[in-house]
């Protein structure tokens, strides 16, 4: 008997598995690597401590630590996309028969791409957002704990969406942006872009949910005492981030959602036939993608502006001008998306304008510079290695800015456009940027989340070999661009002679690795020695509130609620000599709640589906979700109490011989 | 151009003040880490530096190398916009390591206002010198923008020479309709005759970059983009496709071959017109180029049919060749 | 008991509508989104009909007094809310209900004819924004049906509780919205498509 087995499985077959030595290796490892985690966790019988204490927890501390578990491990994931990209470059790309095949290769630097900035860039910052945002505002959670649990779990859905396709199927090969019509089903019929599609759908509702989530969350949860204008900086360039994301995520909602209909049921918005116009999804995904940069680094700018102040033991100069200067950056950033394709032929007077108000956004941006440098001026710096980092920031950062404005005047990116040259430009904003102001983040915050220190010289040798990797990495890349080399070869002819400077590039990638070992080992390193490491609740004499609460942190962040008098509220306390008070009252916290991970799980079948047209399991994937959504709105008895003797024990606990 | 020399020399004064300054404070305490950074910066700098020029030795870079007016242009702009740009940003630098030195925490003599927050007129400043430069900039923006417009045709005493090139997956393919030619691969063009370029393509977005004469445009299906370029210099100049195209997009470049003037150009274009086993292009043999293929070697052809281009631009207009629908039939 | 909890300065309500405006607002992105790519391809038929050859306006403007009536039911249930007259409520939510779904229904059937004439979202890219942007609207609808009957059987069953007043509440402002939304898709799709 002939069974059709299509209506069950859909595309999926044994020819998804992979078939080319790479992708088998990557396959396999992949395989092996969430196997022996599996394994691991039924041997060490942890798999309810780890369901209870992490996956069910709508602790934003947790939540925090999970998003940035994540990043961590798919910045491996893209960092070994990286190796391949370059040695193919470096070592293969005269003699066109490397390991790498052209489509191979293809998949690579789009994963590369997309990893980047979803699951490491974005998850980082949301990371960074969950742990320290309720945090300096006082606040003892987030505006809706579920919620925010739901939006990890949606963004872990999308990073396993897209790391399946590396054992199942293919994954797109059409750039980290997916232009049509290159990207529609005439020139990509495999499901390679459907994975792509979910993987960021998925991920890309899951950050439009935070990002109304940490504005709610702002807007109503700040302490008694915090006004607007006394926010620390970090929370106002939060605020401008969050207000991107909601004003952009719905633009790659929708665009992905038409790619999408093209693609499954034959739509034409983005085809080349029937009247489609492909013009209109690079204006879509840029409206959504240029703010997207900015999501990524107002934050990062924040955690500068918090680090600076401390390690240079004075008030952040030019409050109010950074407050104008996050605004204004916000509010410009939707103004310029079309500078993204200057060569697609729009008339010079629309070309113009773009390009001069992408050189406007370089003012406030430049303030910013002007800002931290006199912040630190007439201070006396410590160079621990968050501030290292930021000197390393500053550094590349202004190169990146300097290369920002060349490519913004219309004139010039007719040249350097989709060359080596924009590429190095936007990783030294994104690494130099985002990457650097994680690093920093992680350095400074690290001793109030575990109570003690990062071992500093290990610190010291991964900052070097990371800027050191980074300029050599990208130097080249700049000439290379001007020597006429496109971003995107997986081969050139040896007679260019740009094997050489690629060569540079790649030991440039071998230090930046040496780097991430040196991160790797410092944090193995750091909790082996974690008692001689160890440190009190307030190591580096902090100013924000978060500082003044006890390390560890109690799951309710703040057992009384002072209220707040200035800017650096922390320091004032400390200014005035303040003593811990020790009335407290009886406070309710959110109680553990599954729905995150069943929601992902829901989601990441249904959308799994829907790439391989299991149109069945979709069609129950749809219904689930629909379900879990009414069941989300009936819960009740969503929170605990933790009674006043309870806290005082625990507080007791935890300040310990602080006291 | 003199006054980012005369802030290289503000700069440079900086610098003397901070070491005099430092020179003085010997009793402070030793922190390495200052050491520490400029070794590290020094080191990267003088590293980097000599093996980029070593590997550049005999190298060219068609962008700073131009050998056409637009290119020419191009460059142009963009040192002058570097020396700008340079107004701001080599004070950033000289005050972010004069700074870091002055302030380090053991130069205990130094002087510390762990208050002071604020200062109106300072932050005008900075405020107001970016203002004033990316002004500046604004109006150099707009001039050159629309200079440099892609769209415009070239002034000069030469007719231009038309040239349609088409985008496919994953060659290009140029079309002379005025002399019956055309080209897989090759591009070839007089020295000093603007060439006026029609571009379009038949498969996935595209776009069409020689460095060594300037301004790249997306070739894109259903539609025509202009570009006007021209060499003032002889030689081989390297062009590609700059936009992900698919599987062979690597091998989608070509060489532009100069002859010296319109009528070397037009004895060349004879001889491929007249070429004894002559191969030729017409709605059959585009058919057959159609089908993908990746690394193509370079091929001239007598062009047969001269409304080619029209039809590749219409085959994705609405009532085109890949038209099913149902309304097509009653419509046309 | 001490009522403080996790919220400090700002009552659970005030902060849920906080939120439920930021979604609202994002809502309207997604069908700005929608509009734009509509204006776009309006008149990209590709030798297909126009939006003039295939609308029926008496049935459009059916569906606009439909659901603009239901705003009105949906505000006598909210009336009857602060009030806590629970059959004021009900029935409010019941004429919502039924208006709604007529809407859809006419909405739906619409779609079916426009597709069996072969005027199917796959004919054109008029044809496709035309369905994704009434489409997603008729979207919101239906998830709005969903979450009424949710609601009601809930009141239903249990009367009226703090947490169902801020859920109506809430499903009010969505209800609204989606009147607010019909009337730009009536205007920007139906009207400006039927003069020319």
């Amino acid at each position: 008997m002939n069974i059709d087995w299509s209506m069950l499985l859909g595309r999926l077959s044994l020819d998804a598995l992979p078939d080319n030595i790479v992708t088998i290796g990557g396959a396999v490892g992949g395989v092996l690597g969430v196997l022996f985690i599996i394994g691991l966790l039924t041997y060490t019988r942890r798999w309810k401590w780890l369901w209870r204490t992490w996956m069910t927890s709508l602790d934003p501390k947790k939540i925090g630590v999970m998003y940035i578990a994540v990043s961590g491990i798919m910045l491996v994931r893209g960092l070994a996309d990286v190796i391949m990209m370059r040695a193919q470059q470096a070592l293969f790309a005269t003699t066109a028969d490397g390991p790498i095949t052209a489509d191979l290769f293809q998949q690579v630097f789009s994963a590369h791409g997309t990893i980047m900035i979803f699951f490491v860039a974005m998850g980082v910052i949301f990371g960074l957002i969950n742990l320290i945002l309720p945090l300096q505002i006082g606040a003892r959670d987030v505006a809706f704990p579920l919620l925010n649990s739901i939006s990890f779990w949606l963004f872990f859905a999308g990073m396993a969406l897209m790391n399946v396709s590396l054992a199942l199927g293919e994954f797109s090969a059409a750039g980290w942006l997916a232009y049509p019509p290159l990207s529609t089903l005439e020139y990509s019929p495999g499901t390679g872009v459907d994975y792509w599609i979910w993987s960021l759908q998925v991920a890309g509702i899951g950050s439009l949910l935070s990002g109304v989530n940490f504005l709610v969350t702002i807007f109503t949860m700040r302490r008694k005492g915090m006004t607007m204008m006394k926010m620390p900086i970090f929370v106002w360039t939060v605020l401008g981030s969050m207000l991107l994301v909601v004003f952009a995520f719905p633009i790659l909602t929708a665009t992905l959602g038409m790619l999408t209909l093209d693609r499954t049921i034959g739509t034409h918005f983005f085809t080349s036939d029937l009247g489609g116009n492909p013009m209109m999804y690079v204006n879509l995904i840029w409206a959504w993608g240029h703010p997207e940069v900015y999501i990524l680094v107002l934050p990062a700018f924040g955690v500068f502006s918090e680090i600076v102040p401390v390690f240079s033991r004075k008030r952040l100069f030019g409050y109010t001008s950074m407050v104008w200067a996050i605004m204004a950056i916000t509010v410009l950033s939707f103004t310029v998306w079309l500078h993204h394709f200057f060569t697609m032929g729009a008339g010079a007077n629309v070309n113009a304008f773009f390009g001069i108000m992408t050189m406007v956004i370089a003012i406030p941006t430049g303030v910013k510079v002007f800002n931290w440098l006199f912040t630190m001026f007439r201070g006396r710096i410590s160079f621990k290695t968050p501030m290292l980092w930021f000197m390393g920031f500053i550094t590349t950062f202004t190169i990146g800015g300097v290369t920002g404005v060349l490519l913004a005047v219309p004139g010039i990116d007719f040249q350097v456009h989709n060359s080596l040259f924009l590429v190095a430009h936007f990783h030294n904003m994104i690494i130099g940027g985002v990457l650097f102001g994680a690093f920093a983040a992680l350095a400074y915050w690290w001793p109030k989340f575990t109570g003690f220190h990062l071992h500093e010289g290990l610190g010291i040798a991964a900052f070097w070999s990371w800027l050191v990797g980074f300029v050599l990495a990208f130097a080249p890349l700049y000439i290379l661009g001007l020597m006429g080399a496109v971003r995107r070869l997986d081969h050139y002819d040896a007679s260019l002679g740009w094997q050489g400077l690629f060569i540079v590039a790649g030991v440039g990638v071998m230090f930046i690795l040496l780097g991430v070992f040196f991160q790797i080992l410092q944090l193995a390193y750091s909790v082996w020695k974690r008692k001689e490491l160890a440190c009190d609740s307030d190591p580096w004499d902090g100013r924000t509130l978060e500082w003044s609460t006890s390390t560890p942190i109690a799951e309710y962040n703040y057992a009384t609620l002072d209220v707040v008098h200035g800017r650096d509220a922390f320091w004032s306390f400390k200014q005035s000599g303040r003593k811990r008070l020790s009335n407290y009252t009886d406070i309710l916290v959110p109680k553990n709640s599954g729905f995150g991970p069943i929601i992902a799980i829901v989601v990441f079948v249904g959308s799994f589906a829907v790439i391989w047209h299991m149109w069945w399991l979709a069609a129950i994937g749809l219904i689930a979700t629909i379900l879990l959504a009414i069941l989300v709105g009936m819960r009740e008895n969503v929170e605990r109490t933790i009674t006043e003797k309870q806290i005082a024990v625990t507080e007791k606990k935890l300040w310990g011989s602080e006291a | 151009m003199k006054l980012f020399i005369s802030y290289l020399g503000v700069g440079v004064d900086l610098m003397k003040v901070y070491y005099r300054t430092t020179s003085m404070t010997k009793r402070r305490k030793k922190s390495i880490l200052p050491w520490l950074i400029t070794g590290g910066l020094l080191f990267i700098a003088i590293t980097a530096t000599v093996v980029v020029t070593i590997l550049l030795q005999g190298l060219d870079i068609p962008v700073l190398n131009p050998k056409g007016e637009i290119a020419m242009a191009e460059k142009d702009l963009l040192l002058f916009t570097l020396a700008l740009s340079a107004v701001v940003v080599v004070p950033v630098f000289v005050m972010i390591g004069g700074f870091a030195w002055r302030y380090r925490e053991g130069n205990t003599r130094a002087k510390y206002t762990p208050d002071h927050d604020s200062n109106r007129w300072i932050e005008g400043l900075w405020w107001g010198i970016p203002i004033v430069i990316i002004g500046i900039l604004s109006v150099v923006t707009w001039v050159s923008t629309h200079q440099l417009d892609p769209y415009k045709p070239l002034v000069s005493d030469e007719k231009a020479i038309r040239v349609q090139a088409i985008a496919m997956q994953w060659k290009w393919l140029f079309l002379y309709p005025d002399y019956d030619v055309a080209s897989v691969n090759v591009l070839k063009i007089p020295v000093g005759v603007p060439i006026n370029f029609e571009v379009t393509s038949d498969g996935p977005m595209s776009a069409l970059w020689i460095p060594s004469l300037g301004s790249q445009i997306y070739a894109m299906n259903g539609m025509t983009a202009r570009l006007s370029l021209i060499a003032d210099k002889p030689g081989e100049f390297r062009g590609s496709n700059s936009n992900i195209n698919g599987k062979g997009f690597a091998d989608m470049h070509f060489m532009t071959k100069t002859v010296d003037d319109r009528y070397e150009f037009e004895k060349w274009a004879a001889s491929v017109r007249n070429a004894i086993n002559h191969a030729h292009i017409d709605q059959g043999s585009y058919a057959q180029l159609a089908i993908p293929s990746a690394g193509d070697s370079p091929q001239y052809f007598h062009l047969h049919d001269v409304n080619l281009y029209d039809r590749v631009l219409n085959k994705y207009m609405h009532h085109g060749i890949g038209f099913t629908g149902e309304y097509g039939n009653h419509e046309h | 008991m001490n009522n403080e909890s996790v919220t400090e300065n700002k009552s659970l309500l005030s902060r849920t509508s906080v939120g439920f405006w930021l979604y609202l607002m994002t809502d309207c992105l997604l069908f700005a989104t929608l509009f734009a790519t509509f204006a776009v391809l309006r008149d990209a038929t590709a030798g297909g009909p126009a939006g003039r050859d295939i609308y029926e306006m008496p049935l459009v403007l059916a569906e606009t007094l439909i659901l603009l009536t239901s705003s009105f039911t949906c505000g006598l249930a909210l009336i009857g809310l602060a009030t806590k007259n629970k059959r004021q409520v009900l029935y409010g939510l019941l004429a919502t209900f039924v208006l709604g779904a007529a809407f859809l229904f006419i909405e739906v059937s619409e779609f079916v004819k426009l597709i069996g004439e072969g005027h199917g979202p796959q004919a054109s890219a008029f044809l496709s924004a035309f369905f994704a942007l009434v489409g997603m609207h008729g979207l919101h609808v239906f998830v709005g049906l969903l979450w009424l009957s949710v609601l009601a059987l809930t009141i239903w069953r249990r009367g009226i509780t703090d947490k169902l007043t801020r859920q109506l509440t809430l499903f009010g402002l969505f209800w609204h919205f989606l009147d607010l939304i019909w009337i730009f898709v009536f205007t920007v799709v139906y009207l400006m498509g039927i003069v020319k």
